[in-house]
Formats: C-alpha cells, sequence, structure tokens
C-alpha cells in the first residue's frame, strides 16, 4: 500500500478525534487530498498558502546552500588554511553545524504548531514553513541548540499562538525568536566570536581564531579586512544566510516575479537605508563630526555600501515583505518600508550595543504596520468624501 | 473558618485568585515589572504594600465619617504618604543594600493604584475589621504575583533564589552550567516581567474560564 493510502486510512480513523487535525496536516502537507467538493461553484487558485510559503522557501534555498558552504570556508579561512569555496572540506563544516540547526527550528516549531492545532482544534498551518527555514538563516553558527530550540518555543506560543496563529500575528516569529536569542543569551548573538565555526571554543587559547565582521570593524574604526566584491558575493564571515547579496537581489527578484514579495517594500526598504546613509555623509562632509568621534567610522561608509555590509538586504526582501505584519495599503507599504530602512542604518550607527539594527527596525515597524494602514484608509476617506461633497451639495 | 465569617474569609481569599488585583484587574503592573528581577526585593516590596495596605485601609475606615468628600483623595495622599515614609526610612535604617535596590520604588508605592483604588471603593463604606482584612487580602494577591514572577526571573535570570546560587557556578561550570546551560539575560529585563505576568494571567484565564473577558 502506498504512503498516500495510508496516511488516508490513518486520516479516516481519527476523523472527528482529537488528534484529527495533526493526521490531516500530515496528509494534505505531502499529498492533495482525495475529496473534491460537490455542490456549488467554488473558484481554484493555484496560489494558496502551500504555495506561497514554498515559493518563499524555493527563494531561500540558495541562501541556505551558500550558507553552508560559507561556513566551512570562514572557519579554514579564520584558521589560517584556506580552502577552495566549493571543496567538500566547507560543506562538511556546514553539513554538521547547519543542518543540525534547521532539524531543531522545524522540529520544535512543527511540534508546537501541531500542539497547538490539536488543543484548540483547528487545522495545523503551513505558516511555520517559512518562519523555520528562516530562523537557521538569521543566527550564528555555533548556536547552541538548545538555545535555539528554546528561543524558538517562545517565538512561536508569545509571538504567534497567542494571537491565534498564522496570519494573526503582530510581530514576524522569526524575528521575535532573533530578538528573543539576541536579549537571553547576548554572548552568543553579538561580538566578534560567533560568527566563524570554532571561534567561541578557541577564544582565549593559543590558536585563537576572530572572526570580526565588517560591522564591528567600522564601529571601532578599524581597517576593514574585506574587498567589496567579497562583501557583494558573501564570502564574508555573519550569520548563515544574509552573508550573499548576489542571491539575495536573485531570490528577491524571484520573489517579486511569482508575486509573492511585494516589490513596494523591498524597493522603499532600500531607498529608506540609502536616504539615511546620505544623511550621514551629508554631516561627515559638512565636517559637524571629527575623525575620533565613535560614530565616524560608520557614519563615513559611503551610503550605497550600507546596503552590501550587515543584514539590510535579507531583511527587506525575506523579512519585512512578510505579508502578514506588513502593512497591506499600497501605500501604507511605501512608509512601512522606507521607515525599516531609515531606522536600520540608524540604530546600525548609533548605537554600538547593537552592532545590527535590521530586526529591531522590522520588529517596530511590524507593530506600526495596522496604525500606519489606519491612516492611509482615513486618508483615502477623506479625500473621497470631499470629492463627493461638492456633487451633493 | 471559626477564626472569620463566610463572608470576611471572603475578603481575604477573593483577592489571592478569582479577584487578583494584577493578573485580573490588572493594577499595580508597573511595580511588579520594575523590581521583580530579584526575589528578595519581591518579597521585600510585598511586606511593604502588605503592611501599607493593612494600616491604610485601617485608618482611612476610622476616619470615613469625618472625611469631608471633597478632599477625600488628599487625605487618602497623605495617610498613604505617611506610611510609605515610614516604610522607606525602616528599609533605610536596616536594610540599607535593599533600599537601594527598590530605589524610588518604596517611594512610588504612593502611586500603586491598588492602594488608592482599595481605600475609594472599599474602606472609605465599611467598618474597621473588614477593611483590614480587605486590606491584607488585595496586598496578599498583590505579593502572590509579585514573589511569583520574582522567583522565575531571578531563577531563570541569574541562576539563584535570595542570591544563593542554585544552578550552579556560572563562571566556574558547575552544576547545570557544566552541561552547557547559560542564564536567560532577558529574563531581567523588564520586558520579560510583562511576559512572565502574561503567562500566569493565561493559565490562570484557561483554568477558569468564567473570568475570559468577552
Amino acid at each position: 500500500m502506498a504512503l498516500k493510502e495510508k496516511l488516508h486510512t490513518l486520516k479516516e480513523k481519527y476523523r472527528g478525534t482529537k488528534m484529527a487535525p495533526a493526521f490531516n496536516a500530515l496528509h494534505t502537507f505531502l499529498y492533495l487530498p482525495n475529496e473534491t467538493t460537490h455542490n456549488g461553484t467554488h473558484i481554484k487558485a493555484a496560489d494558496d498558502l502551500k504555495r506561497t510559503m514554498n515559493t518563499v522557501i524555493l527563494a531561500l534555498v540558495p541562501c541556505l546552500l551558500f550558507g553552508m558552504f560559507n561556513a566551512g570556508y570562514q572557519h579554514y579561512a579564520a584558521l589560517g588554511q584556506p580552502v577552495d569555496f566549493l571543496s567538500w572540506d566547507s560543506l562538511y563544516i556546514g553539513i554538521i553545524k547547519v543542518l543540525p540547526l534547521v532539524v531543531v527550528s522545524y522540529g520544535v516549531g512543527l511540534a508546537i504548531e501541531f500542539l497547538f492545532a490539536v488543543i484548540k482544534g483547528h487545522e495545523v498551518e503551513e505558516g511555520y514553513l517559512v518562519t523555520g527555514m528562516l530562523v537557521p538563516l538569521i543566527v550564528p553558527i555555533d548556536l547552541p541548540l538548545w538555545m535555539l530550540a528554546v528561543a524558538v518555543a517562545f517565538g512561536v506560543v508569545i509571538g504567534k499562538e497567542v494571537f491565534g496563529g498564522t496570519g494573526m500575528n503582530i510581530l514576524n516569529p522569526a524575528l521575535t525568536i532573533r530578538a528573543f536569542l539576541f536579549f537571553a543569551y547576548p554572548t552568543w548573538m553579538s561580538g566578534d566570536k560567533v560568527w566563524v565555526h570554532g571561534a567561541v571554543e578557541r577564544a582565549g587559547t593559543a590558536d585563537a581564531i576572530s572572526g570580526e565582521t565588517i560591522l564591528g570593524s567600522y564601529a571601532q574604526n578599524q581597517e576593514v579586512l574585506y574587498s567589496l566584491s567579497d562583501m557583494f558575493y558573501g564570502f564574508i564571515p555573519g550569520s548563515i544566510g544574509e552573508t550573499s547579496k548576489l542571491l539575495i537581489i536573485l531570490g528577491g527578484l524571484f520573489l517579486i516575479f511569482t508575486k509573492v514579495g511585494s516589490w513596494r517594500i523591498m524597493l522603499s526598504t532600500i531607498i529608506g537605508a540609502l536616504v539615511m546613509g546620505l544623511i550621514f555623509n551629508g554631516v561627515v562632509d559638512a565636517g559637524w563630526i571629527g575623525e575620533t568621534s565613535k560614530f565616524y567610522g560608520l557614519m563615513s561608509v559611503p551610503f550605497w555600501q550600507h546596503l552590501i555590509i550587515g543584514s539590510i538586504l535579507f531583511g527587506a526582501v525575506y523579512m519585512a515583505t512578510d505579508p502578514v505584519t506588513a502593512s497591506q495599503t499600497n501605500k501604507g507599504k511605501w512608509i512601512y518600508g522606507f521607515l525599516i530602512g531609515f531606522i536600520s542604518i540608524m540604530i546600525r550607527v548609533f548605537n554600538p550595543a547593537y552592532p545590527e539594527g535590521v530586526f529591531l527596525a522590522i520588529l517596530l515597524m511590524n507593530v506600526f504596520a495596522p496604525t500606519i494602514d489606519h491612516y492611509v484608509i482615513q486618508a483615502n476617506i477623506k479625500k473621497r468624501m470631499k470629492r463627493l461633497k461638492p456633487n451633493v451639495a | 473558618m471559626g477564626l472569620l465569617s463566610k463572608k470576611d474569609s471572603k475578603l481575604i481569599l477573593d483577592p489571592l485568585a478569582d479577584n487578583n488585583p494584577i493578573t485580573i484587574q490588572v493594577l499595580g503592573i508597573c511595580s511588579a515589572l520594575a523590581i521583580t528581577a530579584e526575589l528578595k526585593a519581591s518579597i521585600v516590596m510585598a511586606i511593604s504594600v502588605l503592611f501599607v495596605m493593612g494600616v491604610g485601609n485601617v485608618v482611612i475606615s476610622m476616619l470615613r465619617n469625618v472625611i469631608p468628600s471633597k478632599i477625600r483623595i488628599i487625605v487618602q495622599l497623605v495617610v498613604v504618604a505617611t506610611l510609605v515614609i515610614i516604610v522607606d526610612l525602616v528599609l533605610k535604617a536596616y536594610a540599607y543594600e535593599l533600599s537601594k535596590t527598590l530605589s524610588v520604588f518604596v517611594g512610588l508605592i504612593i502611586t500603586n493604584c491598588i492602594i488608592m483604588g482599595r481605600f475609594e471603593a472599599f474602606a472609605l463604606g465599611n467598618g474597621l475589621w473588614r477593611s483590614f482584612l480587605d486590606g491584607i487580602g488585595n496586598a496578599l494577591g498583590y505579593g502572590v504575583i509579585l514573589i511569583i514572577v520574582g522567583f522565575f526571573r531571578e531563577l531563570l535570570g541569574s541562576g539563584t533564589l535570595l542570591g544563593i546560587p542554585v544552578l550552579g557556578d556560572p563562571i566556574e561550570k558547575t552544576g547545570v552550567y557544566a552541561l552547557g546551560y547559560e542564564n536567560n539575560g532577558f529574563m531581567l529585563l523588564s520586558p520579560m516581567a510583562l511576559i512572565v505576568v502574561g503567562l500566569i494571567i493565561w493559565v490562570q484565564r484557561s483554568r477558569n474560564k468564567a473570568l475570559i473577558e468577552d
């Protein structure tokens, strides 16, 4: 008997019981159900939730693969024994370090989703599929697995389930998870020791290695050791999936082409970041701050380079565009995205405690998204009322 | 209950659970967020509020027939302020370190909405004994939540209870720290207190469906 029939029998067996949603989810995740509707006309759209989620995951796969190769590449480069980027040696480190993160992220997250579906008696939603893929991509490589498990449990329960599950959450669950990790275990989430595999356990010993990120170097007014093309292609230390700007741009184009991600948000985030960068460049050019200022390093970065250092592009393409937590109106999306870019760069430059501000900026704007929508809609109503008035009088 | 009539014991027991000032009436949240990072501070705060509310309710109840209603808020404030200053001075005299941890929040007991709320809602209209019980009951309800929150925040945030390490030494890597466990720094930040209070509210309301508002 094929797997499909087995799952179908299981589903039938548990129909009407408490466990029904769990078996139902397993069945519909892998196969199309046999049942068809009988009466009435139903419009079938191809872009259901499952299709949307799978498109995003497809766009993320290149970032994940690149991150796995880069894990080993950075590790050996930091050890002073460089290996080829596309070699078995670099991939091996990626497999033993990155895959467990993916497995834990999906395992814990889906277990909680199933648990809540069974308790509350609703169907399991596909919402966690993308979150579960995003989470391993936005954490440092040496993060202990139990910390990730705790954070995923926290993020899924507090960030999503208490609001009513997929589609009802205010905050992006993946970023809630990252924020939890950042505030709970700051030593594992920032600094110069966490971005390259092996750096933490070697700290303080004779063969210590360092994985200073570009943002860290700038913040301390130090020389940056990586070339612009390395930053663009992604051969730099950083969170697992966000280093390669080229692949993120390709993923973004794919999302825009399939109409899954909003080009308005992506574009306006980038514009916001560029405007803030230009303002800082202007401040430096005008000579308002001296070279000894602690902000000088980051402020004097040419404005367009802000896009290829740090994770602003990853945030703009995969995080800000989350259809649930972003603004819904078109005008609102421009404001929402612009402020994300603007605030990200502001946090990046002004607050040395938060070397990267993208996730904080997106979470903040998640909170304001409904307010932005409200005012956009009210303004539109007001405009239409004005148009209507002369005719009434 | 031999000591208390059924009606009287309700005054004490109700605020402990189904009419808790923090989790049901959502009053006094500010201090619950600010000082619960350590269990010791939570306990001292709970005792201070217990004293202020017990005595304050009695004083207001005694004066209830002579206070002109137009200036009753001022009178209430004078009573709370007097009691809070006593607490503050006692803490400064006998537990100086602790009073530094609690800092401004001892003074801010004055603005704790639970206290003014009970003065207004109960002590102004009830006799001495019942006002006293009501004050004690509400202060206990407040204190219980404070201590629960303080317990979890100190245990998970610093790995200690009342300043005594219970999970091992995080620097020497003994106890659970040897297994790779680490303290959760988020627990020491105020937002986490809000989330812990929220979780208590969640548990309480899912056990007693009658408490769900809509």
